[in-house]
């Protein structure tokens, strides 16, 4: 049946329009239920389970499907969402413009009214269809709205209806549903009781006037994570003035919560205060005790000179709230019986959340996620609900999970929709697949990885061309082939940005048929590689680079270790072998090159875990070798990298997609530069060359570890790298490793970069086609954006999971004592790292039922006295090594220092403990 | 601009239809009594009038008279009620003129034109209401009202648009379809060869996609002959009964 439509529309030009649109109502849209006669198979797409399971709910004790309307669904959906408790939701199975279920917009009726009759109808619509099932026991549609009116309605048209409540309180088997319905209902009766805290928040179009003439200012609400009564904004924008703006006290912070973007209002100069020093946790238990609450937030106002003082205001509304499911323990209430709970979130700067559950027996000394629903003026604390339980703390699984979320980084297994995209097994290379590739299965190309490694994504070969030229390809797994732009494998994999590597787990970013298995390049397998292939003379110098995809067939997947044997063994003269010496032998010479380009080597203490292979559970911690093979797969990817930089920045000069890291301004180096003075030695950090220069020529007979101290505060100095379009930025340069140009080409299974180089590569020789988005600057430019900041997450989870691991490692070894040297000095404190570990931490002076020893800090050659002890850096101290666990929600590695012997300040050695072999820990770490 | 979304997750378009489904064709031959032949089609909200006279003598200056074949001559105009907003669309205005070039092209690679040597066709089409597929509706219709005018051709020429939206092909696009600057491609047909009258597409679109797009259209003319047919058969049908056969 066809419907038209027509109506008047004013342009913006002032001239009216009348608008006829036609729409087709469809009558071969099937119910989705399976075995329906009438609709046969009509219906595409999901469907309906063929038997509702019985979820025991004591209102509908037949077996039912539900039908949420739209407000349902939105707010309710995730925090009450579980398989198997539900029925299947029935509402998104009907498109719209069915001819059983089209409803008209009625004359003054308004379109929130329609959809909600819409709903009714489709409603009644489905009960009637379900009757013409032959099944013995008919399912009936049960209809879930909030909505007062819309479900008075629902029941006078013979629609069995509930209030979500309702329904969720009638389920016998899963009480403990209704802890997560979202509190929306109090929301509204809650304002009378009690008095008001907070003033009220301003309507966005106030605010968004108010921004635009400039009376309030929209910026990022930071809290602090020392003091709860303390935030900061953000204001966004070039602003060069007023670009921090300082809040203060529960009444000004007005309901933020860090990460919200906010509007504030800046207060007159007579009103600005300093940021305090004072560490401020929100203990508190009751919430009546608002005096109390300004009696701490007059300590804050301690009289400072007028040049600490800094722009303050107050927060006026909120612009977009940036909540998500917090992660935390629950503080039980001290009132037994009751519902209502506070919740401590892990992150310090998420202020305690007010929860009501009935399992908080259950609940306590575990790990919870809770959700924010509201924050109500007369409330303390926000509003929230309980999500899930993700077990005990301590727990090896449970603590991962805390980590990955407070980390977001996407963990979940991949869904349906993305899994659909994968090629079906068994797969093959077909004559479609061979289509702009060139077979190099005759090449003899090997891969050289750490043990255990399952993702290979490069190889190598080298071979003797009859010109007495040598021939090196790079072989890089052709992950673009499987991932097509746009399908929901590719925006699932653009999401995660990164493959995650924690200890004892790796998160994918692409699903394991893939990652470990078909792009992976296997030994002995045909495999599609996309090669970058050079003609190089014995002086590793480039004379012709071809870009091709390919098909390869790996001769062996090697370990470094295995590889760099076989280069050594004299006796091994295979195929396999003399490539990788000619490999090896090129890498050196571009090694060499690179460095005198002013390449610069760090340094940074990685550790690997030996894990139990059957608890999993560290069993002792190892510094990561490097070898001479490392370093040759390394050059040819950089190679390989630069390369290619090069080739997509030709082709695409507006929107290639290339990785810089910027050189770091010279007040960074200021510390490395002091602590080196300290051990009279230069450092020049003029340009990167001259850095890396004094850094090789800093060494100290008597002191070889000095080298690599030096090396490990130089990258504390730099800067990070980033991903960026070639479009939106000018400066390419590449300061670490003194490239004009550089991106990431060689880990494509590990990182999405990398498939959108391949593809602009792809495109640039031909071998694929281009897509709109591809050649968008902007959308190129959000890529990297999410690109980076994933990147860093994962960085942050990864030395999260180390951190824990290394607490796990010394909860079983008991108390230790090791030789450690001094990274940097703080006033109170110094910054310890010890070698054998890898692990650096702090040793604090002051304590605070301790009387405060006398301090003398130093800053102009960093130093601190203790009594009559001196401490400059690098200086080799003895600590102790111990796991506190008073905080069980922050269990810490805390150090104490044995040596130099101080009294009163250093603990006594434990002899039992210490470790027999000293030589051992002098072990240098040269990369 | 966000846009609307032109092919949603379940496969329907913005009015409903699936990627290759046409909209509703109605048409009508012998419209008008005083022209040779005549016809008038709609297609969803598009609709054309169709009018051809001929073949007669060269009308005007004798010179453009042909030696060795008929010389068929397009207008095309639109009503100035034919679209959204009314506006006054002067005679020979730059798109008018293409529009009738292109059906030019179109009908003198489908009419036997050597058969009427020296002599002129006329094809006059209107649009009296635009909504997307102006083209293809104008061919349509024009189609109808050669055979209306008993002038031999080859074969039926149908037309129709497609466009390409989220790696779908999607045929006989309305106008908001088309406005929303995705490319799309009008090809005109003879179905019982599929040989190519006229194909023209003026945006971008990779290599790679052509081909299904191609194929989408060919489908989708192939779907208006089939209707057309009837019309025309239908037509004969009523005709032979007024004659008394």
């Amino acid at each position: 049946m066809l419907k038209s439509k027509t109506f008047l529309k004013k342009t913006r030009a002032g001239g009216v329009m009348k608008i006829v649109r036609e729409h087709y109502l469809r009558d071969d849209i099937g119910c989705g239920a399976p075995g329906c006669s009438a609709c046969g198979g009509a219906h595409e797409g999901p469907v309906l389970e063929p038997q509702p399971q019985d979820p025991a709910s004591t209102l509908c004790p037949s077996p039912h499907y539900l039908l949420p309307d739209t407000n349902v669904l939105l707010h309710q959906i995730v925090s009450a969402w579980r398989p198997g408790t539900w029925a299947c939701v029935a509402s998104s199975l009907r498109p719209p413009g069915s001819l059983e279920t089209y409803v008209e917009q009625e004359q003054g009726e308004n379109a929130n009214d329609r959809n909600d009759r819409a709903i009714r109808v489709a409603a009644k619509w489905y009960n009637e269809h379900l009757k013409k099932l032959s099944a013995e026991n008919q399912p009936q549609v049960i209809f879930i709205t909030n909505d007062r009116k819309n479900k008075e309605k629902a029941v006078e048209e013979g629609i069995p209806a509930f209030t979500c409540e309702e329904y969720i309180k009638s389920l016998t088997a899963n009480p403990e549903l209704i802890d997560r319905l979202a509190c929306l209902s109090e929301e509204g009766n809650e304002i009378e009781s009690g008095k008001i805290i907070f003033s009220e928040h301003l309507p966005l179009s106030k605010l968004q006037q108010g921004i635009k003439s400039g009376i309030y200012l929209q910026g990022t609400f930071r809290a602090s994570r020392e003091n709860y009564l303390e935030a900061t904004v953000w204001i966004h924008g070039d602003t060069e003035e007023n670009k921090e703006i300082i809040l203060q006290g529960l009444k000004h912070l007005n309901r933020a919560i860090h990460e919200d973007i906010v509007a504030v209002e800046l207060f007159p100069k007579s009103q600005w205060v300093a940021p305090s020093s004072v560490v401020l946790h929100d203990e508190g238990q009751n919430e009546d005790d608002m005096e109390k609450e300004e009696e701490k937030e007059r300590m804050l106002k301690t009289t400072v000179n007028e040049k600490m003082l800094k722009p303050t205001g107050r927060v006026v509304g909120i612009i977009k709230r940036n909540w998500r499911p917090y992660c935390g323990m629950l503080s039980k209430s001290g009132i037994k019986e009751s519902r209502r709970h506070l919740f401590t979130p892990a992150d310090r700067r998420i202020p305690r959340i007010r929860i009501e559950t009935r399992q908080a027996s259950t609940l306590e000394g575990r790990r919870i996620i809770v959700a924010i629903d509201g924050w109500p003026r007369n409330s303390r604390y926000p509003n929230g609900h309980f999500v899930k339980n993700l077990g005990d703390v301590g727990e090896k699984e449970t603590e991962t999970e805390v980590l990955l979320l407070e980390h977001d980084v996407p963990h979940q297994p991949f869904s349906q929709a993305v899994l659909s995209f994968l090629p079906k097994m068994p797969w093959s290379i077909t004559e479609k697949d061979m289509k702009h590739r060139v077979d190099l299965r005759h090449l003899c190309v090997c891969s050289v990885d750490p043990p255990g490694c399952t993702d290979i994504d490069d190889a190598l070969h080298c071979r003797e061309l009859e010109n007495g030229n040598l021939e090196v390809g790079v072989h890089i797994a052709d992950v673009s082939h499987f991932i097509r732009p746009g399908n929901a494998l590719d925006q699932e994999s653009a999401r995660r940005g990164t493959t995650v590597y924690l200890c004892e787990k790796r998160i994918d970013m692409v699903p394991e048929l893939l990652s470990s298995n078909l792009c992976s390049l296997r030994c002995d397998v045909d495999r599609l590689a996309f090669s970058c292939i050079w003609e190089m003379n014995h002086n590793a110098e480039i004379l012709r680079t071809k870009f091709t995809k390919s098909v390869i067939n790996s001769k062996a997947s090697l370990t470094y270790a295995e590889a760099q044997m076989r280069i050594d063994s004299a006796t091994m003269n295979d195929d396999i072998t003399t490539s990788l010496r000619g490999l090896n032998k090129l890498a050196k010479i571009l090694k060499r090159r690179r460095i005198e380009n002013g390449a610069l080597t760090l340094s940074s203490p990685e550790v690997r875990f030996h894990m139990d292979s059957e608890t999993h559970d560290p069993i002792d911690l190892q510094t990561k070798e490097l070898r001479e093979t490392n370093s040759m797969v390394e050059e040819f990817m950089l190679l390989a990298n630069i390369s290619v930089a090069k080739k997509i920045h030709e082709e695409f000069s507006e929107h290639a997609l290339l990785r810089k890291h910027p050189a770091p301004p010279p007040s960074n180096y200021e510390i490395l530069v002091k602590a080196a003075k300290s051990k009279n030695l230069e450092i020049n950090t003029d340009t990167a060359k001259s850095l890396a220069d004094s850094l090789d020529r800093a060494e100290s007979p008597v002191f070889p570890y000095l080298n690599t101290l030096l090396r490990i505060l130089a990258t504390r100095c730099m800067m990070q790298a980033v991903y960026f379009c070639s479009g939106m930025d000018n400066d390419f340069h590449h300061y670490g490793l003194a490239s004009p140009i550089y991106t990431h080409f060689t880990s494509p299974i590990r990182r999405y970069a990398d498939i959108i180089v391949h593809r602009l590569l792809a495109v640039a020789i031909g071998a694929d086609c281009t897509y709109p988005e591809l050649t968008d600057k902007h959308k190129l430019a959000d890529i990297c954006k999410n690109l980076n900041y994933r990147h860093k997450m994962a960085q942050y989870a990864q030395r999260a999971s180390v951190a824990f691991h290394t607490q796990l490692f010394f909860k079983s070894k008991g108390i230790v004592s090791e030789e450690a040297y001094i990274l940097f000095v703080r006033k109170n404190a110094i910054v310890v790292l010890i070698p054998k570990y890898g692990l650096e931490g702090t040793v604090f002076f002051e304590e605070k039922d301790k009387p405060k020893p006398r301090l003398i800090y130093d800053d102009e050659i960093p130093s601190l006295k203790i009594e009559d002890t001196v401490f400059h850096v690098f200086d080799k101290v003895k600590v102790k090594i111990m796991l506190d666990s008073s905080n069980l929600q922050h269990q810490k590695i805390r150090m104490a220092l044995v040596e130099p012997q101080i009294p009163g300040i250093s603990v006594p050695m434990d002899i039992s403990n210490m470790d027999s072999e000293p030589g051992k820990k002098k072990r240098k770490l040269e990369k | 601009m966000a846009g609307l979304e032109l092919l949603s997750d379940q496969g329907y378009r913005v009015d409903g239809r699936r990627a290759g489904e046409l909209r509703k064709i109605q048409a009508r031959m012998g419209v008008f009594a005083q022209a040779d032949g005549s016809a008038y089609i709609e297609q969803g909200n598009t609709k054309a009038l169709a009018v051809v006279y001929g073949p007669h003598e060269i009308r005007g200056s004798r010179s453009r008279a042909l030696p060795d074949r008929a010389l068929v001559n397009c207008q095309y105009s639109s009503a100035t009620f034919s679209t959204a907003e009314r506006k006054r669309r002067p005679h020979g205005d730059r798109k008018s003129c293409e529009l009738g070039l292109q059906l030019r092209q179109t009908f003198e690679a489908a009419i036997l034109t050597q058969l009427h040597p020296r002599s002129q066709i006329d094809i006059y089409v209107q649009v009296l209401q635009a909504d997307g597929g102006t083209y293809a509706a104008c061919v349509n219709a024009a189609t109808l009202a050669v055979l209306d005018a008993g002038i031999p051709m080859r074969d039926f020429v149908c037309a129709c648009s497609a466009g390409f939206v989220d790696g779908t092909a999607l045929t006989d696009l309305s106008h908001v379809e088309e406005a929303s600057g995705s490319p799309q491609l009008a090809l005109a047909l003879l179905p019982a060869s599929g040989q190519i009258a006229l194909l023209e597409m003026d945006a971008r679109l990779h290599e790679d996609h052509l081909e299904q797009v191609l194929e989408a259209a060919a489908q989708a003319a192939r779907g208006v002959h089939t209707l057309l047919d009837r019309v025309v058969r239908q037509h004969v049908r009523e005709a032979s009964i007024l004659l008394g056969d």
